[in-house]
């Protein structure tokens, strides 16, 4: 029952959600709005679900004293603090999300400035990466370059900068640049997309009718 | 050693240092240099110049701090613009950290324009659901969102006034940093409930978006940093966004030289192993 019981609930809402598509009347499309409103309990509550794995994964890590138990401390910290002051509604009249509340205080000074940082070093990363590792090794690898070289000097001022001298609007790496986006990027993005929406029928088919079962876990 | 096999072994720190100075330079004394607008961002700004005063425009404030500096300014953009045609805005969020950026952008544009919450401008807040969510807005926006972030009932919102579902809204306007963002919002809103959907997104995302730009599921596009350059200088506002391409410019000649470097030394090491 174990396997069963969510093979048929896996088969019935891909049946309904199908049948609803294609014929959006009652019954089906009551079906549906029923379903979607169970999907957003579920997930609502699934925030539940990741608290307490956070809390478990790094509450155990913090008990064995494993390595880096120190920064398991922080992220348990400065979650009670960020949820507490959130959902009290701590320093707060109608929202903690309103400007100058101590939540929103945390949010712009604590948490903005790190994501923030944290991404910012992709730059150095990128920079680094390019001289060591985008490489014309290959036919494939020296025609990518060359697209990059066109789309990246294309895609800001600089290009149009050092391209304006020239009296065929053509060559301007600007106009170069939006070529590439505008056709042999699309013709690739399409020819992506409808294989992977045919991946996606077609897992969506064993799905329903239970020929895949990799998702209920176990062998 | 060879010069070349030198340079490629290159301390990387000194390729930050390098990057860095590029980075910062043009942004502590900006070269100032002219920025061209692209069809996709005129399609954009044109969807909204063209919707008569009073049409509801819904904003889905769909990112994080991490993208800020590409879509934060075509935020502020954006929602400019909607108060300068005297559009009424509704903002929400399919993200929650994109909830207090959405009220800051609302903020620094309804002070230029002289707009007040609530009776030009709202914002939803968050709702859990992605996909889902957008499906059921199609159905009934008050359903989902029965207050506002600030938990004022939506039916004391002047705003809100006939907006019952989708259907009431003249534009959406997605703001995306990955999922759920612009192909959700596409999917459900305008294929399903046939709402005229325009977006911004980071510009490592904007190729994935052309082919509903070519078939014109979506109205227009904003592309990173650059889009949102491209959308102040249609707004006669040079902003945050165009200040930045100065220094996005010279970042990527630098990586540009350095990629060449790297092949230079390359091809010939190998030319001199043969």
């Amino acid at each position: 029952m174990r396997r069963e019981i969510p093979l048929f609930i896996t088969a019935i809402t891909g049946v309904v959600f199908i049948i609803a598509y294609f014929i959006p009347h009652p019954p089906f499309n009551q079906i549906q709005d029923l379903f979607q409103t169970w999907f957003q309990i579920i997930a609502a509550f699934a925030i539940i679900l990741g608290v307490l794995n956070l809390m478990v994964v790094n509450g155990d890590k913090v008990y064995r004293r494993s390595k880096g138990w120190g920064y398991s401390v922080i992220i348990i910290l400065s979650f009670l603090v960020m949820a507490g002051i959130g959902t009290f509604k701590l320093g707060s009249k109608a929202s903690p999300l309103e400007e100058g509340t101590p939540f929103m205080y945390l949010f712009y000074n604590v948490y903005y400035p790190l994501t923030s940082t944290v991404f910012a070093l992709l730059a150095f990363f990128v920079a680094s990466a390019s001289f060591r590792a985008f490489r014309a090794r290959n036919k494939e690898a020296a025609l990518l370059l060359t697209a990059a070289f066109f789309v990246m000097l294309g895609r800001v001022p600089i290009g149009d900068y050092l391209t304006s001298w020239i009296p065929l609007k053509w060559l301007h790496l600007s106009t170069i640049a939006n070529w590439i986006m505008a056709y042999p990027n699309m013709a690739a993005q399409r020819a992506i997309m409808i294989g992977i929406a045919l991946g996606i029928i077609s897992t969506s088919l064993r799905l329903i009718l239970g020929i895949e079962r990799s998702y209920l876990g176990g062998d | 050693m060879g010069m070349g096999k030198k340079l490629s072994q290159i301390d990387r720190r000194i390729i930050f240092l390098v990057i860095g100075l590029a980075v910062a330079l043009p942004l502590l004394f900006p070269i100032g240099l002219q920025i061209r607008v692209s069809e996709p961002a005129q399609r954009m700004y044109k969807a909204i110049d063209q919707l008569p005063p009073g049409s509801k425009v819904l904003i889905s404030f769909d990112y994080d701090p991490t993208t800020m500096p590409e879509l934060y300014p075509m935020n502020i953009a954006l929602v400019r613009h909607c108060f300068a045609k005297d559009l009424k805005v509704i903002g929400m969020a399919l993200w929650p950290t994109g909830v207090p950026l959405g009220e800051e952008a609302f903020e620094i544009a309804a002070k230029d324009y002289g707009k007040s919450y609530g009776q030009d401008y709202v914002n939803l807040g968050y709702k859990a659901g992605d996909i889902v969510l957008i499906s059921n807005l199609g159905k009934s926006i008050p359903q989902q969102f029965p207050i506002d972030f600030r938990g004022t009932p939506l039916e004391e919102l002047p705003i809100m006034k006939g907006v019952r579902s989708l259907k009431n809204i003249d534009l959406v306007i997605d703001l995306s940093a990955g999922f759920p963002g612009i192909v959700e919002w596409t999917m459900i809103a305008g294929g399903r409930h046939h709402v005229k959907v325009g977006g911004g997104c980071t510009a490592v995302s904007a190729p994935s978006y052309y082919p509903y730009l070519q078939s014109k599921q979506i109205v227009g596009l904003l592309g990173g940093m650059k889009g949102a350059a491209e959308y102040e200088t249609l707004m006669n506002a040079r902003g945050a966004a165009a200040g930045g391409m100065d220094a996005q410019s010279i970042a990527h000649l630098v990586i540009i030289l350095f990629i060449f470097i790297g092949n230079l030394f390359m091809f010939l090491g190998n030319k001199g192993k043969a």
